[in-house]
C-alpha cells in the first residue's frame, strides 16, 4: 500500500498488530526540549474562540444538551469550533460543549441530570425509552440479589457502575490510522466466519457482537466522510494520522458515556508519522507541534452528560480522556519520542489544564532529558501523574495504556470491566457491630456476632473482620457479574469494541477504600487500648483511643504489614468466586475524589476519625498522620503489593510546598526526579504530584476567577480546582503538605 | 551486645530537600550549648529529652532512603547542634561511612569532643557562620568566638569540604559594610564549595511562647527575599 512507504517490519502488515509496527518504526529521542516551538496562529484563534465558551460553560454548569437525539457514532451532523483554523477537525455533537443525551445506561439518570440543570427530556425519546427500550439500569435490578442491594444501600459498596456506562475501556485508535477501516471490516468478517462450530451461548453472544462491530466501523466510516475525510483507507501523512484516530476517539465518545474514556497510547505511535513527514519536508516542528495542539484542544473539550450525584464521587466533571506517555520495550530501549514531548508542551502552549490525563509511563531506564522535563512541568502545572513502567511491563507487555486513572491493559487485547469499590472501614465497623449498618441501624452481613466485650480485643476483631470481608467479597463479586452481564447486553460498545481483537482478555477491576483507616484502626486496637462507646441498640458509634499506636505513613512495618495483609486477603477472597466471561480477578487502591462521600456514610472508626469525617483518598495516608517526612510517607504506600494483589493500581497523592522542593530551579527539578526515582524504585506503583502551596488553594478558592487553569491532581486525575465543590475544595486543603521544618 | 552509646533525637525529616546537596535524610539532635538571637528550634536546646536510638538503630533507618539518594543526596545530622553528641555522632558517621552513604554536618562548630574523629567520616560540613568577629559572635550566640575557629582551621587543615551558611537578619547583618567583611574572612579559605543565605524568617517564633522562654528578636521582620538575594550577588561579587 502506498500509505506504508518508508514504513519497515512486517509482521504488522500481516496482522493487525500496531504494537510490532511501532518497534520497527519508531525513532527514540534521548535528547531534551529545545526544539518546542509555540502555538501557532491557527491554534491561538481557535482557543480564543474557545475561551468565552469554556467561561460561560463554568458558570452554567452545561452550555448546551442535545435533546431531540441520542447517543451513537454517527447521529449527529459535523460540528466545529472555527473551521478556517481548525486542522484536526470533529466533535461529539454539532456544535462545541454541547453534550449528548446517552440513555442505554439507564433513564434515570438522563432525566435527573438534564433536570438539574434546567432542561426537559424530549417526550418522544422518553416515551421509546421507556415503553420500548430496556436499559443496562433496568437489566441490573432485574437481577440483583437482595444482599447486593443491602450492600449498596448502606454505602457498603458505592460507586457500581450499575446506573451510568463503565468506560475503562480502549479501544486501539491507532488501528484506524495505520489500517483504514476496510481492512478492519475484512478481518472482523473473517473472524466472524471463523467463529464456532457450536453455537452455544458464549459463541452466540460473541457472533452477535462482533457483528455489530462491523456495523460500527461502518459508521466511524460514514461519520469521518461527513467531515470530508475517507478513512476507510489507511492515512498517507500526519495529518491524517491524528485525524483518522482522533475520529476512532470521537466515535467512542459519541456512542458512549463511559465514566473513564481513555485515549490509550498514542504520541509515540504518531511520532512515526511525524517523523516521516519531517524527513520528507513536506512538515515543519511549527506544523508537528500544530497538529498536536489542535488534537490535544479537542480532547479537552469532550464531554459528558452527569448528575449532580455523580459529580459528588467523581468531582470536576472528569472524563478521564488518559494518554500514556514513554515507558520502554521489553528490549530495553525507551519509548519516548520527540512527540511524547509535543504532548506534554501542549501544557505550556494552551495553558495547564486537566485532560487529557497525561500520564507518564516512569521507568528507570527513560532517558535523563525525558526525567528532567517531566519533573519541570509537574512543578510548572501540576497536571502530570507517574505510574511504574517497570512493574507494569512484566505483566502488561510494552504495549499498554493506563485506562482512568491506575488500570492498565493491553491496548486492543484486553479490556475491563470497572466495579468502584468497597468501603473497607465500614466493613471493618460491621465485623464489631455484628453486620449492622452503624449509620442506617440494617443488617447487611448475616452471620456476624457482635463484639461486647469492655475493650476490643485484636485478635476477636481481626476474626469477625476476616469473616466479613470473606462474605463482602461474594456479594461484590456478585455485583460485579451482574452489572458486566447487563452492560454487554444493553449497552455495548461497539465502536471501542471493534478496535479490539475479536477475542480478548478481561480483567474485572475490584477496588478498595479507606484502606489507611482500617490500617490505623487495627493498629490502634492492637498497640494502643481502645473501648467502644455504644448507643442503646449496642452499636459502636464512637470510640475512645488511651495511648499511641504506630500510624500508617510512617514507614512503620508493624502498621504497614497491617495494611498489606488486608489487602491480599481481600483480593484472595474475591479470586474464590468465577466471574462473568471468564474475567481475571484485579484489585485498586484508589478513591478518586469518593473518598469524600465514603466519609460521609460512615461512622466513627477505632483510629479516632470520627463519624463523617472524609477518609484519605486512595493509598494515602490520614491527614497530619504521617510525621517523619514525605519519603517516609512513600516508603508505606510502597509497600501495598501491585503484582497479583492490588494489580489494578495504587494511587498515591503526593502535595509538596514549591520552597520544600529546594532552593534553586534546577535543584527542585533533580530533585523530584530523585524521589520519583527512589518510590518507583521500591516496586511502588502510582503517584499524583501537586508543587503548590496551600495559602495558593486558599485564596483560590475565595478568588476563583483569579485562578481559571489552576488545576490539582487528586487521586488518578486532575481537575479545574474551580470545578469542585467547597467541600472537596476543603478537604484538598486539609491534606498533608509537605513543607519545610 | 548491649549498647550504650544512646542518641537523643528531637525529630526525624526524611525527606529533606533544602538541607545539603540532594535528598537528605535529616536527623534533628537534642542539645545546643549556643543562643543564638534567631534560633528557630528552641524546642532542640535541651539535651536530656527527645527519643532515644543507638546508633544501629537510626542508620539502619536511613538505610531505608537510599533508593532515593542517587549521587548526592545523603544523611543531614543537623540539631541542635550535632557536635554535642560527639561519640554517638562519631559512631552514626561510621555505620553510615560502612553502608556507602554520603554524610553532612550542619553544625556550628561547637561544642563537640574528638572533632579530628567527626571530620574523618564527615563527607561535607555546613558550617553555620553566626558572627566572624568576637564582639558580633558573642552578641548573637552568647558564648565566645574562639571554639568555633577552632573548628573552622581543623575543617581547613584536614580539606573538609564545606559550605557556609550565614543567617542574614535585619538590622543585625543585612548590611552591605557587613557583606564586605564576611568576604574578606571568607576568601582565604579554601574546600569551600558553595556559600548560601538563609533568609530569618518567623516560622519558629510560636515556639517560644509555647516553651515559655522570652523571644529577643521580638519586633523583626522576616528578611526581605529580594534585598538577601542582592547581599548575596554583592558577596559572590566580592569572592570573584
Amino acid at each position: 500500500m502506498k500509505e506504508w512507504s518508508n514504513f519497515v517490519g512486517e509482521n504488522w502488515r500481516e496482522h493487525i498488530d500496531v504494537s510490532s509496527f511501532i518497534k520497527a518504526n519508531y525513532s527514540e529521542y534521548t535528547g531534551d526540549e529545545s526544539f518546542l516551538v509555540g502555538p501557532t496562529e491557527n491554534t491561538n484563534c481557535v482557543m480564543e474562540t474557545l475561551k468565552p465558551l469554556l467561561k460561560e460553560e463554568l458558570e452554567k454548569g452545561i452550555l448546551d444538551v442535545e435533546l431531540k437525539k441520542v447517543s451513537g457514532i454517527d447521529n449527529f451532523e459535523p460540528g466545529y469550533i472555527d473551521k478556517e483554523h481548525e486542522v484536526i477537525v470533529g466533535l461529539q455533537t454539532d456544535k462545541p460543549l454541547k453534550r449528548i443525551v446517552n440513555p442505554f445506561g439507564g433513564t434515570r439518570m438522563v432525566r435527573s441530570a438534564l433536570q438539574s440543570y434546567g432542561y426537559e427530556w424530549d417526550s418522544e425519546i422518553d416515551k421509546y425509552f421507556t415503553a420500548f427500550r430496556k436499559t443496562h439500569n433496568d437489566g441490573v435490578f432485574d437481577a440483583y440479589t437482595k444482599e447486593v442491594r443491602a450492600a449498596r444501600h448502606a454505602g457498603l459498596l458505592t460507586g457500581l457502575p450499575d446506573a451510568y456506562g463503565r468506560g475503562r475501556i480502549i479501544g486501539d485508535y491507532r488501528r484506524i490510522a495505520l489500517y483504514g477501516t476496510d481492512l478492519l471490516i475484512k478481518v472482523k468478517q473473517y473472524d466472524l466466519d471463523q467463529l464456532g462450530p457450536h453455537v452455544t451461548d458464549a459463541m452466540i453472544r460473541l457472533r452477535e457482537e462482533v457483528s455489530e462491530q462491523i456495523r460500527a466501523l461502518k459508521a466511524i466510516t460514514s461519520m469521518a466522510s461527513k467531515y470530508g475525510f475517507d478513512i476507510s483507507r489507511p492515512a498517507s501523512n500526519a495529518k491524517e494520522a491524528v485525524q483518522w484516530l482522533y475520529f476512532g476517539y470521537l466515535a467512542a465518545i459519541k456512542e458512549n458515556n463511559g465514566a473513564a474514556m481513555s485515549l490509550g497510547r498514542t504520541s509515540t505511535f504518531l511520532d512515526i508519522y511525524i517523523e516521516r513527514d519531517l524527513k520528507a519536508g513536506i512538515l515543519t516542528e511549527e506544523g508537528a507541534q500544530e497538529l498536536i495542539d489542535q488534537f490535544i484542544i479537542k480532547l479537552r473539550i469532550a464531554r459528558h452528560l452527569r448528575t449532580p450525584e455523580y459529580n459528588e464521587l467523581f468531582a470536576g466533571d472528569p472524563t478521564w480522556v488518559t494518554e500514556s506517555l514513554g515507558g520502554m520495550t521489553k528490549e530495553g530501549k525507551s519509548l519516548v519520542t520527540k512527540t511524547s514531548f509535543r504532548y506534554l508542551h501542549t501544557l505550556t502552549n494552551l495553558g495547564p489544564a486537566p485532560e487529557p490525563n497525561m500520564t507518564v509511563l516512569w521507568a528507570q531506564g527513560l532517558p535523563e532529558n525525558f526525567k528532567k522535563y517531566c519533573a519541570k512541568m509537574s512543578i510548572d502545572t501540576d497536571a502530570l501523574q507517574y505510574e511504574n513502567d517497570d512493574i507494569m511491563r512484566p505483566i502488561y507487555g510494552d504495549d499498554y495504556a493506563i485506562a482512568c486513572c491506575v488500570s492498565a491493559m493491553q491496548v486492543g487485547k484486553q479490556m475491563q470491566f470497572f466495579g468502584a469499590r468497597c468501603n473497607l472501614a465500614k466493613a471493618l465497623l460491621y465485623a464489631i457491630n455484628g453486620g449492622v449498618d452503624e449509620v442506617k441501624g440494617t443488617k447487611v452481613v448475616e452471620g456476624i456476632t457482635p463484639i461486647t466485650s469492655e475493650y476490643l480485643d485484636y485478635e476477636e476483631v481481626m476474626k469477625n473482620y476476616e469473616k466479613v470481608l470473606d462474605i463482602v467479597a461474594g456479594t461484590y463479586v456478585d455485583a460485579m457479574n451482574t452489572i458486566h452481564y447487563m452492560h454487554d447486553k444493553y449497552a455495548y460498545e461497539a465502536s471501542q469494541l471493534a478496535l479490539h481483537d475479536t477475542v480478548i482478555e478481561r480483567l474485572m477491576a475490584f477496588g478498595v477504600a479507606g484502606l489507611s483507616v482500617v490500617a490505623d484502626s487495627l493498629s490502634a486496637i492492637k498497640y494502643a487500648k481502645v473501648k467502644p462507646i455504644r448507643n442503646d441498640e449496642g452499636i459502636a458509634i464512637d470510640f475512645e483511643i488511651d495511648g499511641d499506636f504506630p500510624k500508617y505513613g510512617n514507614d512503620d512495618d508493624r502498621v504497614d504489614s497491617i495494611a498489606v495483609d488486608i489487602v491480599t486477603k481481600f483480593s484472595n477472597d474475591l479470586k474464590k468466586h468465577p466471574l462473568y466471561r471468564n474475567a481475571r480477578h484485579t484489585l485498586s487502591v484508589l478513591t478518586i475524589t469518593s473518598n469524600v462521600v465514603y466519609g460521609k456514610k460512615t461512622g466513627s472508626t477505632p483510629d479516632g476519625r470520627k463519624a463523617g469525617e472524609p477518609f484519605a483518598p486512595g493509598a494515602n495516608p490520614m491527614h497530619g498522620r504521617d510525621n517523619s517526612g514525605a519519603l517516609a510517607s512513600l516508603n508505606s504506600v510502597a509497600k501495598i503489593p501491585y503484582k497479583n494483589v492490588c494489580q489494578d493500581g495504587i494511587s498515591n497523592t503526593f502535595s509538596i510546598v514549591p520552597d520544600a522542593l529546594g532552593h534553586e530551579r534546577e535543584e527542585k527539578i533533580d530533585n523530584l526526579v530523585h524521589i520519583m526515582n527512589g518510590y518507583f524504585g521500591q516496586g511502588a506503583h502510582h503517584l499524583n504530584v501537586n508543587v503548590m502551596s496551600r495559602d495558593t488553594l486558599i485564596d483560590a478558592m475565595e478568588h476563583p476567577e483569579e485562578y481559571p487553569n489552576l488545576t490539582v491532581r487528586i487521586s488518578g486525575y486532575a481537575v479545574h480546582f474551580n470545578r469542585l465543590s467547597k467541600e472537596q475544595q476543603l478537604e484538598i486543603i486539609s491534606r498533608t503538605f509537605h513543607e519545610k521544618q | 551486645m548491649k549498647n550504650n552509646n544512646v542518641g537523643y533525637i528531637h525529630s526525624i525529616e526524611t525527606m529533606g530537600l533544602v538541607d545539603g546537596p540532594g535528598i537528605r535524610f535529616v536527623v534533628f539532635m537534642q542539645g545546643c550549648p549556643l543562643r543564638c538571637l534567631f534560633c528557630h528550634n528552641p524546642d532542640t536546646w535541651n539535651p536530656n529529652i527527645g527519643i532515644q536510638m543507638t546508633p544501629l538503630e537510626l542508620v539502619e533507618k536511613i538505610e531505608r532512603y537510599k533508593p532515593y539518594f542517587d549521587k548526592n543526596g545523603g544523611v543531614t545530622f543537623s540539631g541542635g547542634e550535632p557536635l554535642l553528641q560527639s561519640e554517638f555522632l562519631i559512631e552514626c558517621l561510621k555505620l553510615c561511612k560502612e553502608k556507602n552513604i554520603h554524610t553532612c554536618i550542619d553544625t556550628s562548630g561547637v561544642g563537640g569532643k574528638n572533632i579530628e574523629e567527626v571530620l574523618r567520616y564527615t563527607d561535607l560540613v555546613m558550617w553555620d557562620v553566626k558572627a566572624f568577629e568576637a564582639q558580633e559572635y558573642e552578641t548573637m550566640t552568647g558564648i565566645k568566638i574562639e571554639e568555633s575557629l577552632l573548628f573552622l582551621e581543623q575543617c581547613q587543615k584536614m580539606n573538609v569540604n564545606m559550605w557556609i551558611r550565614q543567617v542574614i537578619v535585619p538590622g543585625i547583618n543585612d548590611s552591605e559594610d557587613y557583606i564586605e567583611r564576611l568576604a574578606s574572612f571568607i576568601k582565604p579559605l579554601h574546600n569551600i564549595l558553595k556559600i548560601e543565605f538563609l533568609p530569618y524568617e518567623l516560622l519558629g517564633v510560636h515556639k517560644y511562647k509555647e516553651l515559655g522562654i522570652h523571644y529577643r528578636l521580638e519586633g523583626t521582620p522576616a528578611m526581605n527575599q529580594d534585598k538577601c538575594d542582592k547581599l548575596y550577588q554583592l558577596l559572590l561579587k566580592r569572592l570573584s
